[in-house]
């Protein structure tokens, strides 16, 4: 439980922005605001994780949420001009409130009902330095499978989307 | 320890709370929306409420690893950006045949 | 009672760190509370660097446009003020006067926040970096991450200009800037990542203690990362000879077409602003920021600081005034083709030279000056080596005439009957 006055502060500023942000992509009514409200609320949740003392992945994420996938909704958009720009929904809108106040209401409820095992530890010193040895110690599988995920997903990109060469 | 009122701490229901609150709008974005990218914008918001708890739980609860929940989130967003790279590739792959990317007018497997 | 303390302290400005500690005493002996310090020294080092940057995009105004006019044999802003010094204020009158037109198809919300996301990034950087000894504004423990994160969030900057203003010039312009930037990136990390293998520190004030330490600046140990990242970083900035997105003889303006008046001033400080940054950057972590072989113990820091700060940015302005810019093509396959590559060796080098210095543990003074002597060389060869393969030939002298009646040339499609025949039909 974090107490002190400046960082509560900024907690509920940077969730207000968030949340206020998420909702206003869902609710403008231009897909193109509606990606860059969608880039605030990354950095928006990049400020939540140095509230919650992650620097390396607050950084991380806006490094990689709000530079690089955020860009590549934007050239998405780009690269389809004739498709619809406008941020409508479609005839579930109704249905998808209902259920997303659903899940909403379950998590709150579980939230508050659960006794946690909360450890009364300080904040991390700084976590770029475990974070390092946490990758190639304990976790350097997952680490080189991502690296092959990450190039499955790079050629899988250019495959797709690889036009048909006129003398194939 | 005694009970301070709701906007006085950070505890983790209230981190848990954003991340409902973001994942509910994730899930409403994903359901609802008629644009191909309004939904992947849906997917990746879902994605960083599951963070955001994720976090919530390395900085909290008591563990023998306690930064496991940072790598935990390192690996998804890693995860985020090979998907949403794929995702985004697949809807301009379908644009160039369908020129549309309207989910409701690609309801048919061929013509 | 502020002033007291700084006309007390006056002599004290090689630390202005002494400043907040001083502050700090203040408050806690009238019993404010403990938060307060922070706000109080966070905005005084903010309002410091701001007012720097701003003199800075002033002064820099007259320094680029005097500097590249005398490098092209030609004498620069000479009327206004002596030597012309007074060109920035009239440039700023200038654009304060002239009408903001904004298109009425143009997105409004998103047209007029594209120059203020372009500029807030840049601002940012600043914060990280050190100004003396205890001078750092946000000593963050990633801070070469920071860096690179917040200068990736100007391409969402150049993409909301050049959209949202309905312009198939302003949309060529900034497809072809995120191009490159996000090309351009990659040099970047890898670059910086080589720097960082060898300081053992994400934290810049780490990097300049690091160079302190050992007595040399980091351009003379990773020379290959200084020009990877002088080049790179002049494309990210969109400099000449990288400013294919504003290249006003190509696509008038690229992104700021449709800007006037003060919001297109906000784009042109901002772009000097960066260039600030950025050469702050080298300065900080290339070149040893505010230490230089004692000379720091009598000058202020910060004067050294700043000095270095300005000759990076003339070495800036030197390759704007000489180089030709590049095609769009030509800039993206040097980026990945040539870049790239040579940081990924360079990593793979400094890996290398890292885990023998650690693991034989010799000291210092015998290794660090044969890796002077091995970096500098590699860097010299994979540059030959590069341009051997990669370059195409240079012809220096036409090897025979090229006659107009062997030119090949292919028929033309036929349109209309009287358009049959073609241009350059061999005589037959």
């Amino acid at each position: 439980m974090i107490e002190d006055t400046g960082i509560v502060v900024a907690f509920w500023v940077l969730a207000l922005t968030t949340v206020g942000c998420a909702a206003m992509v869902a609710a403008v009514r231009e897909l193109i605001q509606a990606v860059l409200f969608l880039a605030l609320s990354f950095i928006g949740v990049a400020g939540i994780y140095i509230v919650l003392s992650a620097d390396f992945v607050a950084v991380v994420q806006v490094l990689i949420y709000a530079g690089a996938i955020a860009v590549l909704m934007t050239f998405a958009v780009m690269l389809t001009p004739a498709a619809d720009r406008k941020n409508s929904e479609t005839t579930f809108a109704g249905p998808a409130l209902v259920l997303a106040g659903l899940v909403l209401s379950v998590i709150v409820f579980v939230a508050y009902d659960t006794s946690w095992n909360i450890s009364g530890r300080a904040a991390f010193p700084s976590t770029a330095a475990s974070l390092g040895e946490a990758f190639l110690k304990p976790y350097v599988v997952p680490f080189e499978v991502a690296s092959v995920l990450l190039l499955v997903a790079m050629v899988g990109a250019i495959v797709l989307t690889k036009e048909e060469s006129a003398d194939a | 320890m005694p009970d301070l009122p709701l906007l006085a701490s950070v505890k983790l229901e209230q981190v848990l709370v954003l991340g409902g609150f973001l994942f509910a709008i994730g899930l409403y974005l994903s359901l609802a929306k008629r644009n191909a990218i309004g939904i992947l914008m849906g997917v990746e918001l879902m994605l960083n409420a599951v963070n955001v708890t994720l976090i919530g739980f390395s900085r909290f609860v008591v563990s023998p690893r306690p930064l496991d929940g940072q790598v935990f989130a390192v690996f998804v967003i890693t995860v985020a950006a090979a998907e949403a790279a794929v995702a985004l590739a697949l809807a301009v792959a379908v644009y160039k045949h369908r020129d549309t990317i309207n989910i409701d007018e690609i309801d048919l497997l061929r013509w | 009672m502020l002033l007291t303390i700084v006309t007390e302290h006056w002599w004290d400005i090689r630390d202005l760190s002494n400043l907040s500690a001083k502050i700090a005493e203040l408050i806690d002996a009238a019993g404010g509370p403990h938060w307060l310090i922070f706000v109080v020294t966070g905005l005084l080092g903010a309002g410091g660097i701001i007012a720097f940057i701003g003199a800075c995009a002033v002064i820099n105004i007259w320094v680029e446009r005097r500097v590249v006019g005398r490098m092209q044999s030609r004498l620069g802003p000479n009327r206004l003020g002596p030597f012309g010094l007074l060109q920035p204020v009239a440039d700023a009158i200038k654009l304060m006067q002239k009408e903001v037109l904004q298109p009425k198809t143009a997105s409004g919300l998103i047209f007029t926040a594209a120059p203020i996301a372009f500029t807030i990034p840049g601002i940012w950087l600043m914060a990280v970096l050190p100004w003396g000894r205890n001078m750092v504004l946000a000593d963050l423990d990633v801070g070469v991450l920071f860096l690179l994160a917040a200068s990736s969030l100007g391409a969402l900057a150049v993409f909301m200009a050049g959209y949202s203003s309905n312009n198939k010039y302003s949309l060529f312009g900034s497809m072809r800037a995120i191009a490159a930037l996000v090309s351009y990136e990659i040099p970047i990390v890898v670059a910086l990542l080589g720097v960082v293998l060898f300081t053992g520190t994400m934290r810049l004030s780490g990097i300049v203690l690091f160079q302190e330490h050992y007595w040399v600046p980091l351009l003379l140990l990773q020379p290959l990362p200084f020009l990877i990242y002088f080049i790179s970083i002049s494309a990210e900035l969109n400099r000449t000879p990288a400013d294919v997105s504003e290249a006003e003889s190509e696509i008038v303006g690229g992104f700021h077409t449709e800007y006037s008046g003060m919001k297109f001033g906000l784009f042109y400080a901002a772009e000097l602003i960066n260039a600030v940054v950025v050469s702050a950057i080298i300065a900080t972590v290339f070149l040893g920021g505010w230490w230089m072989y004692k000379v720091d113990e009598v000058v202020p820091g910060w004067m050294i600081f700043i000095g270095k700060i300005y000759a990076v940015y003339f070495l800036f302005v030197w390759t704007r005034g000489t180089l030709p810019r590049f095609r769009i093509d030509q800039l993206l396959a040097f980026a990945w083709k040539w870049m790239t590559p040579m940081a990924i060796v360079n990593v793979m080098l400094v890996a290398a030279e890292v885990l023998l210095w650690e693991e034989t543990g010799w000291s210092a003074g015998l290794l660090l000056p044969a890796y002077v002597v091995i970096n500098n060389a590699l860097a010299v060869g994979l540059i030959v080596a590069f341009v051997r393969v990669f370059a195409p030939k240079f012809q220096r002298f036409p090897t025979g005439l090229r006659m107009y009646s062997n030119i090949d040339v292919p028929a033309l499609p036929a349109v209309h009957p009287a358009d049959a025949a073609p241009v350059g039909t061999p005589a037959s």
